[in-house]
């Protein structure tokens, strides 16, 4: 086998400035693909990454990538089968080839290690649940008292008292969202209230979904304080999917009915402060809660009580006095007090140069 | 029965939503995919439910000349214009396209608009310095506002840097703060519900 003098060439440029390859099974997947990657000192405008089932056997060109780009993942592989990768340079030089790497497989990975921190934190915040949990059955917790919830009575006592109707808007996402479950567990409380005084509701939702599970939450509240009568099923009415065709009915709803009370809990998005400006507009008692931090700053400014993120997911819980929800919020707590410590040994980690500690948290991919 | 079978179905599913987050074999991963399309499915069979409660509440309405009625017939017009439109001539016909574009779009940037007006009211109440933590949002309210039209820079140079340091450390800060709060509850309460602690979402507990 004789070698020309453009192959040694091509070699000693190898060598000399080097690009390398590297073949590896793509971490926390299901074994579908292999991630290839590649380091080069040489300019080059584009890479051609070939492939082969033999060290020794014909390369055949997979992919050609762009510049710019060092790693692809081949998904047109063979679970279980070896694979050898090589990589082609073009320069302006003509094609540089690189070393052969492998052989390498893809394999199953049956737990996503790139997410063990939040399973960690699982874990920390479930221990700290049950463990309040146990401890609210046998003895009493105390829980902080949250002015949106306790403001809740005194605002559905003020409208039965003007004879006025109360409106609820659980948001404009559909019952995907955590944040409308939470709100639909907020309802049950407000139409038990309502029921219970005779008060009128509307619930005016943005989602056809929502609606029905609206008028099921608002049924059985009814029926739970023993007024299946007061029920009625167009006060929770559908009007549109549409953001602003929803707040202009809502709108609509407040203007002509005049309700002197508003709650305003889910996730809402630019219509927050146009909804609140308008019920502020109408005089009546106004209570906002969401999880949207962008949101909130409305909220404040506009609303007499606002139930500030996490506080909505607490809402039900709180309003239940039930001791094993009251349990799961007090493990919540010791869930943040957990996480406080951990950010504060960030900031002495990070100001003291403890590059580990920064390394736990950012494997999440 | 009535409870039990629904606490069921939301434990079986989310626990195997749960375990799907962290392990990423196939099977896995297609049918927790598969669930979510079945919720796709869902979700398209309620358009109807929430089209024929539109169409009900506003017939009673109408039928029964309650306040306002004459609205309704405009909106169950407009309702079944936009359905023969669709249905007609696609979602990229003339006619379809036409009352998009020059009935709802303009409606809906009307509504957008108000908010113009309502920052300003809402500002004007929020920003009244009745207390210390009042009186600190009003003045960063104020350097924020300067440092962002062209008037501040003239002012002062150093504006703009003021301004960019106030929303990307203390502004940051505390949205991080209520972020991480906000998981931390939201874990809270998917657990709460999965493990069927909190089911007045259901109605109640019975």
């Amino acid at each position: 086998m004789c070698i020309s003098l453009f192959d040694m060439f091509l070699i000693f440029l190898i060598l000399v400035k080097g690009i390398s390859v590297n073949a590896y099974d793509t971490p926390n997947d299901d074994g579908s693909s292999v991630t290839v990657s590649w380091e080069s000192d040489i300019p080059y405008s584009s890479i051609l990454i070939l492939r082969s089932e033999q060290k020794d056997g014909v390369f055949e060109p997979i992919c050609e990538a762009r510049v710019g780009r060092n790693d692809y993942q081949d998904t047109l592989i063979v679970r279980g089968t070896f694979y050898y990768y090589q990589i082609k340079a073009m320069t302006d030089e003509g094609e540089i080839i690189s070393a052969i790497t492998g052989p390498t497989v893809a394999s199953v990975q049956v737990f996503n290690t790139g997410r063990l921190n939040i399973f960690v934190a699982i874990i920390i915040l479930f221990a700290a649940i049950l463990f309040y949990i146990s401890r609210a059955k046998r003895e009493k917790l105390f829980i902080r008292k949250i002015p949106a919830l306790a403001a809740m009575d005194e605002a559905i006592g003020r409208a039965t008292e003007m004879g006025k109707p109360v409106l609820y808007v659980p948001g404009i996402m559909d019952i995907d969202d955590p944040q409308t479950i939470a709100s639909m567990s907020i309802l049950a409380k407000v139409a038990e209230k309502t029921a219970a005084y005779g008060t009128t509701l509307y619930v005016p939702t943005a989602r056809a979904m929502a609606m029905s599970m609206a008028q099921q939450v608002v049924k059985e509240a009814a029926t739970k304080v023993g007024r299946p009568d007061w029920y009625i099923a167009d006060n929770i009415r559908y009007l549109t999917d549409d953001q602003f065709g929803y707040v202009s009915g809502v709108d609509g709803i407040m203007l002509r009915e005049k309700p002197a009370t508003n709650f305003y809990l889910g996730v809402f998005y630019a219509e927050s402060l146009i909804l609140a400006e308008t019920g502020h507009s109408t005089g009546a008692i106004q209570i906002a809660g969401t999880a949207m931090p962008d949101q909130l700053p409305f909220f404040v400014a506009a609303c007499d009580y606002t139930l500030l993120g996490e506080e909505l997911y607490a809402a039900s819980a709180y309003l239940s006095q039930e001791p094993v929800q009251l349990g799961s919020l007090k493990g919540q707590d010791l869930g943040k007090l957990i996480f406080i410590f951990v950010i504060l040994a960030g900031v002495i980690a990070g100001i003291v140069g403890f590059q580990g500690f920064y390394n736990l948290f950012i494997s999440v991919h | 029965m009535k409870r039990t079978l629904p606490l069921t179905i939301v434990l079986g599913c989310g626990i195997f939503m749960l375990i799907a987050f962290f392990v990423p074999v196939r099977w896995f991963q297609d049918a927790s995919q598969t669930l979510q399309t079945w919720y796709l499915g869902v979700i398209a069979f309620f358009v109807f439910i929430g089209i024929f409660n539109l169409v009900r509440i506003n017939v009673l309405k109408i039928q029964h000349k309650r306040r306002d009625w004459q609205f309704s017939i405009f909106l169950l017009i407009f309702l079944a214009g936009m359905l023969l439109a669709g249905f007609i001539g696609g979602p990229d016909g003339t006619v379809f396209l036409y009352l998009f574009q020059h009935f709802q779009i303009p409606l809906s940037a009307t509504m957008f608009s108000l908010l113009a007006f309502f920052v300003a009211s809402a500002a004007f109440r929020a920003f009244r310095a009745r207390n210390p933590e009042a009186t600190l949002l009003l003045i960063a309210a104020v350097l924020v506002m300067i440092g962002r039209v062209p008037i501040g820079v003239w002012i002062w140079k150093g504006f703009p840097s003021l301004v960019e340091w106030i929303m990307s450390v203390p502004n940051t800060a505390a949205k991080r703060g209520i972020i991480f709060g906000i998981d931390l509850g939201l874990i809270s309460m998917a657990l709460r519900v999965i493990l069927g602690i909190e089911r007045s979402y259901m109605g109640g507990k019975d």
